[in-house]
């Protein structure tokens, strides 16, 4: 039920994430004063963008689930919350090397984007203990969903809040990741941009059918050993 | 609604009156971390930044006491089935569980911020009026808002202790930020609001965005 279409979407991600790769280290040119280092930007800012739109999107299935008490709405919220997850902690791997290699520190408080992601990421790998400590699987699936609507809601306004904190001590004039880049630079990064968000449905879509099979097969195993 | 929820508010205030549980437990605890920090810190008096760092870092993890008790009598004697079998709106106890809990951290700055004017603060409070009040009273709403939502969400799993602090102060980095910036300018010595209207801005837009938010998730929490 979840894995159709997954073949040709697996392959359209795989053309797409080789090619923004061939780009990236073929087309794009070196950063002026970053030097090859800033090519960490095309994996690092579509990763983190896909990820937050992940987090809005388990928000939003979370509503559906609400609103429809479809429990494969739940599931569709869970997997999108929980491949954010995975990407976010490369944003945050990506995120501190590109910090040491361009500023010099590991982390740099003054970066408002990395630091409300830190508290985003934080917030929501409080997602799984909270999940898992509920045993009622219809009350899981509720309790959940509310989670995912409340912090779904808290990711901008947190943006907002730490931005609004930094720019009182750091003004900031330029912003990184602005709609200034040179054409080639942007073409390479809005590929990369849809590779990246390629790989996360790809992901997503794979994990649903994963996780709904071994439902089903836990299903049949316990009507097995009913009827024996 | 409103009588359902007076209702339910009278109860909890009335339980708090007589067992004295929540509010004396937060004062404690927050002249605790005041000692705490003046030996973590080495300082006899705190000014502008740190003196509001330490305030409202110290205020929030008081609240977190408030919302781990928050659904406590309720669970203890079993008084949730009570209040869910009651014909009324769930509405209702979300607003009385805001409520009481406004009411509590209320109570508690009333006592722990002239505490820390007296124990740590260097300026003094005189500069810090009538702006820290207001302040204050609108970090509250967020946090009684947030706080019933995340006690509500972690009242039914086995893992409550472990949950409540997690899920609540990431959620309460917003109001942290702008509670210690609307404050800092206050705390300094030569006390004078500053920007105050930009962290009184983010704050309300919080308090709205947290207070609608749980008012409509909330009915599907504590079901059945």
């Amino acid at each position: 039920m979840y894995s159709k279409g997954l073949a040709p979407l697996a392959a359209a991600t795989a053309v797409t994430i080789t090619t923004a790769f061939a780009l990236v280290f073929f087309y794009a040119p070196n950063d002026a004063d970053q030097g090859f280092v800033q090519k960490i930007f095309y994996v690092h800012v579509p990763m983190a963008i896909v990820a937050l739109c992940g987090f809005i999107a388990g928000g939003l299935f979370a509503i559906r689930h609400l609103r429809s008490g479809d429990s494969s709405w739940d599931l569709r919220s869970y997997v999108a919350i929980h491949m954010s997850i995975i990407l976010g902690l490369g944003v945050l791997v990506t995120g501190a090397i590109w910090a040491k290699a361009s500023w010099g520190h590991w982390w740099v408080w003054d970066e408002p984007v990395l630091v409300s992601f830190l508290v985003v990421f934080l917030l929501y790998c409080v997602y799984y203990p909270l999940r898992f400590s509920i045993e009622d699987p219809s009350r899981q699936a509720r309790y959940s969903s509310v989670f995912a609507i409340a912090a779904g809601a808290f990711v901008p306004l947190n943006f907002v809040a730490v931005r609004l904190a930094e720019a009182y001590t750091h003004p900031r004039v330029l912003s990184q990741t602005g709609g200034d880049l040179p054409g080639d630079m942007r073409l390479t990064f809005l590929v990369s941009l849809l590779g990246m968000a390629l790989l996360f449905v790809t992901l997503w879509k794979l994990e649903l059918t994963a996780k709904h099979a071994s439902m089903q097969l836990k299903r049949l195993r316990n009507r097995a050993r009913v009827a024996a | 609604m409103i009588a359902a929820a007076r209702t339910i508010l009278r109860k909890d205030l009335l339980i708090e009156l007589r067992t004295k549980e929540s509010v004396p437990a937060m004062v404690l605890f927050s002249i605790t971390v005041y000692v705490l920090f003046h030996f973590g810190l080495d300082r006899d008096s705190l000014d502008g930044e740190l003196a509001s760092g330490v305030l409202w870092v110290t205020l929030l993890l008081a609240a977190l006491i408030g919302v781990s008790r928050l659904f406590a009598a309720e669970r203890e004697q079993g008084g949730i089935d009570g209040l869910l079998l009651a014909p009324v709106d769930r509405t209702a106890l979300f607003v009385a569980k805001a409520a009481a809990l406004f009411v509590f951290l209320t109570a508690v700055e009333l006592v722990a911020v002239p505490a820390f004017a007296l124990l740590l603060l260097g300026p003094g409070l005189g500069g810090a009026f009538p702006e820290l009040p207001v302040v204050l009273l609108l970090g509250n709403v967020g946090v009684a808002a947030v706080g019933a939502l995340v006690a509500a969400l972690a009242a039914e799993t086995r893992a409550r202790e472990l949950i409540v602090p997690l899920l609540l102060l990431p959620l309460l980095v917003p109001v942290l930020i702008a509670c210690a910036q609307a404050t800092e300018p206050l705390f300094r010595q030569d006390a004078g609001p500053e920007d105050l209207g930009r962290w009184l801005g983010l704050l309300s837009l919080y308090d709205v965005v947290f207070v609608l938010l749980s008012v409509a998730v909330f009915d599907f929490l504590l079901e059945d």
